[in-house]
C-alpha cells in the first residue's frame, strides 16, 4: 500500500488491555491547570518503569468544567486496577493537592468508581469537610492558599494501551518533523493520549534481552546503526525511526488516532524524507488487540 | 396520570398528622385506598376523604391545596418523589426526610427538616425549598440534604446540625448554629452570633461555584445568588464543632 508515495507496511500494531481513568484538573487559569496536569502526568511514559502511562488529553474551557474555571483533562492508564488506584492517589497527593489553586474532578463515570480525593481528605487532619452536591460527594481540604476541592471518586474503565506506528525516514530531523506533524493532528482526537515525551518515542523495544535481568531491550531490527549486523527491517535509505504510542479508552479511539496521525504524515509527501510507515508487534502472540495498518487506513478496522 | 392533589375541604380546627401522605407511603394505592387512608385529626382518627378532596393518581407528585397550616409532619420519612404545598404548613415538615423534593410556597412551623421527637438525627437527605418563613429549630440535628429558605427563620437555626446544607435569604433569629457539629449554613445577612462561633475571615471558596451550579436546576431565588466569597464562622466551639456559617459577601 502506498499513500502519496509513502509505503505503508502490511503489518499491525499489537496492543494490550489496560484500565483507564480520566481526571479533570481546574485552576485559576490555564497556566496553573497545566502546571498541575504536567506534574501529574510527568514520569508516566511507560508502565514498564513508571507504573502508569498518562498524558493530557485536551484543554477545557471554563464553561466545560464542573467549577467553571479553566482546566485540562488528563487520561491515565495502568495494567491493572490496583496499580491505577495507587498511582492516581499518589499523583493526586503530590501533584494536584500541592499545586496552587488546582482542583480535581471525575472525568468518567463507571460502575467501578475509584478513589480520587477519598483518602486524600485525611490531609485535612479533621478540618476537612464533605459536601454532597447534585448527588456527587466532594471534599474540601483546608490548605495554605485557601481550600483544595476534589471530587471523592472518579470512574475506571477497561481501556487499551500500546497502539503504535513507526515512522521510517531518510534522516533523524525528517523522522522527528513527521512525528511532530502526526502528534499535532492526533492531539485533537478525543479519548487518547500519546504518553511519551512530546508524544514520540525513539527507543522502541522488543521482548527479552541477552541479559537475564532485562525483560525488554532495544528493538534492534529497527535500529539504523545495526543494519549490517542484525536481521534488520530497514532498507539502506532509512537512517532514523520514530515511534508513536497511543493509549485510548477504546479500540476505535486508538484506530482513529492512528489513522489521523499516519494520514497527516502521508500528506507531507516523500519530500519530507519519510519513506515508510510500519508498526511494532510481537508476532500477534502477546496482545489481544491487533491494529492492522491497511485496514485502519481503509477505514475498515473494527 | 395526573398529579395527586389533596385540597382541604374546610378550615381545620385541630392539628393533622400528615405523615402518611407521602409519595412512598401512597405508592401503588388506588384513589379509593388513598381516600380511606386514616389520619390523626385532633384526638380522632379520620379517613383522608373526610378532610380532603382528593384527585389524581400520580402519587409520586403530590400537591396540597388550601390552608395547610394545621398539617404537621408533611413529607415525614419521605424518600422519593415530590410534594408541593401551595400554602403554609404546620410544624415538623420534612421530619426525618430521606430523599425527594418538598416545595412549600407559604410559611412553615418549627422543626423544618428536623427529626422525630427523641430521634438523634434530623433530615437524612432530599431537598426542601421554602418560599416563605420558617419557625425555630430549622434543620435540628440535620444529617444530610439541602434546605433552601427564601424568607426568614426563627431561633436556633441549624441547631445541633450534623451535616448537610441550609441556605437562608432572609434574616435568622438568635442562637444560630447552637450545638452545631458540622454542615453548612449559608446566609445573606450577618446574624447575631454567640461567642462560640469563631470568625475565620472572608474567603473565596471554590465549592460555592459547584453549589451555585446545582441551584440552577431548582425553582428558587437562590439561583440568582452570586456565590463566590463568604465570611466563614466555625463552631459551635462549645462542643468542639466544625460546622460553618457562611455569610455571603460581594
Amino acid at each position: 500500500m502506498q499513500i502519496n508515495g509513502i509505503h505503508i507496511d502490511d503489518t499491525f500494531a499489537e496492543a494490550f488491555n489496560m484500565r483507564g481513568t480520566r481526571v479533570i484538573i481546574t485552576a485559576q487559569n490555564h497556566t496553573w491547570a497545566y502546571h498541575a496536569a504536567n506534574a501529574m502526568t510527568g514520569f508516566a511514559t511507560s508502565v514498564i518503569g513508571c507504573g502508569v502511562e498518562a498524558g493530557i488529553e485536551r484543554e477545557m474551557t471554563a464553561d466545560e468544567t464542573p467549577d467553571g474555571r479553566p482546566g485540562v483533562a488528563v487520561l491515565m492508564f495502568a495494567m491493572g486496577s490496583k496499580v491505577l488506584m495507587q498511582q492516581l492517589e499518589t499523583r493526586m497527593g503530590q501533584c494536584i493537592l500541592t499545586c496552587p489553586t488546582a482542583a480535581a474532578f471525575a472525568g468518567l463515570i463507571s460502575e467501578d468508581m475509584i478513589s480520587l480525593g477519598k483518602h486524600l481528605r485525611f490531609f485535612g487532619d479533621g478540618y476537612q469537610t464533605s459536601k454532597l452536591i447534585g448527588g456527587k460527594r466532594y471534599w474540601r481540604i483546608p490548605v495554605m492558599d485557601g481550600e483544595f476541592l476534589t471530587e471523592e471518586t472518579t470512574g475506571m474503565v477497561r481501556a487499551i494501551g500500546g497502539g503504535n506506528f513507526l515512522i521510517l525516514a531518510s534522516s533523524q530531523p525528517a523522522a522527528l518533523a513527521a512525528a511532530e506533524t502526526a502528534i499535532e493532528a492526533m492531539k485533537r482526537v478525543p479519548n487518547v493520549i500519546m504518553p511519551f515525551p512530546g508524544g514520540v518515542v525513539r527507543s522502541g523495544s522488543k521482548v527479552g534481552s541477552k541479559y537475564k535481568t532485562m525483560f525488554a531491550s532495544t528493538n534492534d531490527a529497527f535500529c539504523p546503526t545495526l543494519k549490517g549486523v542484525v536481521n534488520s527491517e530497514l532498507s539502506p535509505e532509512i537512517e532514523s525511526v520514530m515511534e508513536i504510542v497511543i493509549d485510548g479508552l477504546s479500540f476505535e479511539d486508538i484506530a482513529h488516532a492512528m489513522k489521523v496521525g499516519i494520514e497527516a504524515i502521508c500528506a507531507l509527501g516523500t519530500d519530507s524524507g519519510v519513506k515508510r510507515i510500519s508498526a511494532g508487534n510481537y508476532g500477534g502472540k502477546l496482545g489481544p488487540h491487533l491494529f492492522k495498518l491497511h485496514e485502519i487506513l481503509k477505514g475498515s478496522a473494527a | 396520570m395526573s398529579v395527586c392533589t389533596f385540597t382541604l375541604k374546610t378550615l381545620l380546627k385541630h392539628k393533622v398528622d400528615a405523615s402518611p401522605l407521602t409519595p412512598d407511603h401512597l405508592n401503588g394505592k388506588s384513589l379509593a385506598d388513598i381516600e380511606k387512608q386514616t389520619l390523626s385529626y385532633g384526638g380522632q382518627i379520620v379517613p383522608a376523604h373526610a378532610l380532603f378532596d382528593i384527585r389524581g393518581s400520580d402519587t409520586q407528585h403530590i400537591i396540597f391545596q388550601g390552608d395547610c397550616s394545621q398539617l404537621d409532619y408533611i413529607g415525614a420519612n419521605m424518600r422519593s418523589g415530590s410534594i408541593t404545598v401551595e400554602g403554609s404548613t404546620g410544624a415538623f415538615a420534612a421530619c426525618s426526610m430521606r430523599g425527594g423534593l418538598l416545595n412549600i410556597h407559604g410559611n412553615t412551623g418549627d422543626f423544618l427538616g428536623a427529626g422525630f421527637e427523641g430521634s438523634r438525627k434530623g433530615m437524612l437527605g432530599g431537598t426542601i425549598i421554602l418560599k416563605g418563613n420558617a419557625g425555630d429549630r430549622v434543620g435540628d440535628q440535620m444529617r444530610r440534604g439541602l434546605i433552601l429558605i427564601e424568607g426568614n427563620v426563627g431561633d436556633y437555626c441549624a441547631s445541633r446540625m450534623i451535616a448537610g446544607t441550609i441556605g437562608v435569604l432572609g434574616s435568622v433569629g438568635d442562637y444560630v448554629g447552637f450545638g452545631m457539629r458540622r454542615g453548612t449554613l449559608l446566609l445573606r445577612q450577618q446574624p447575631a452570633l454567640t461567642a462560640t462561633m469563631q470568625d475565620c475571615g472572608t474567603h473565596t471558596l471554590p465549592f460555592l461555584r459547584l453549589l451555585a451550579k446545582s441551584f440552577a436546576d431548582l425553582d428558587t431565588a437562590f439561583e440568582d445568588l452570586e456565590l463566590s466569597r463568604a465570611r466563614r464562622f466555625v463552631g459551635d466551639a462549645a462542643n468542639s464543632g466544625n460546622g460553618e456559617i457562611l455569610v455571603l459577601t460581594a
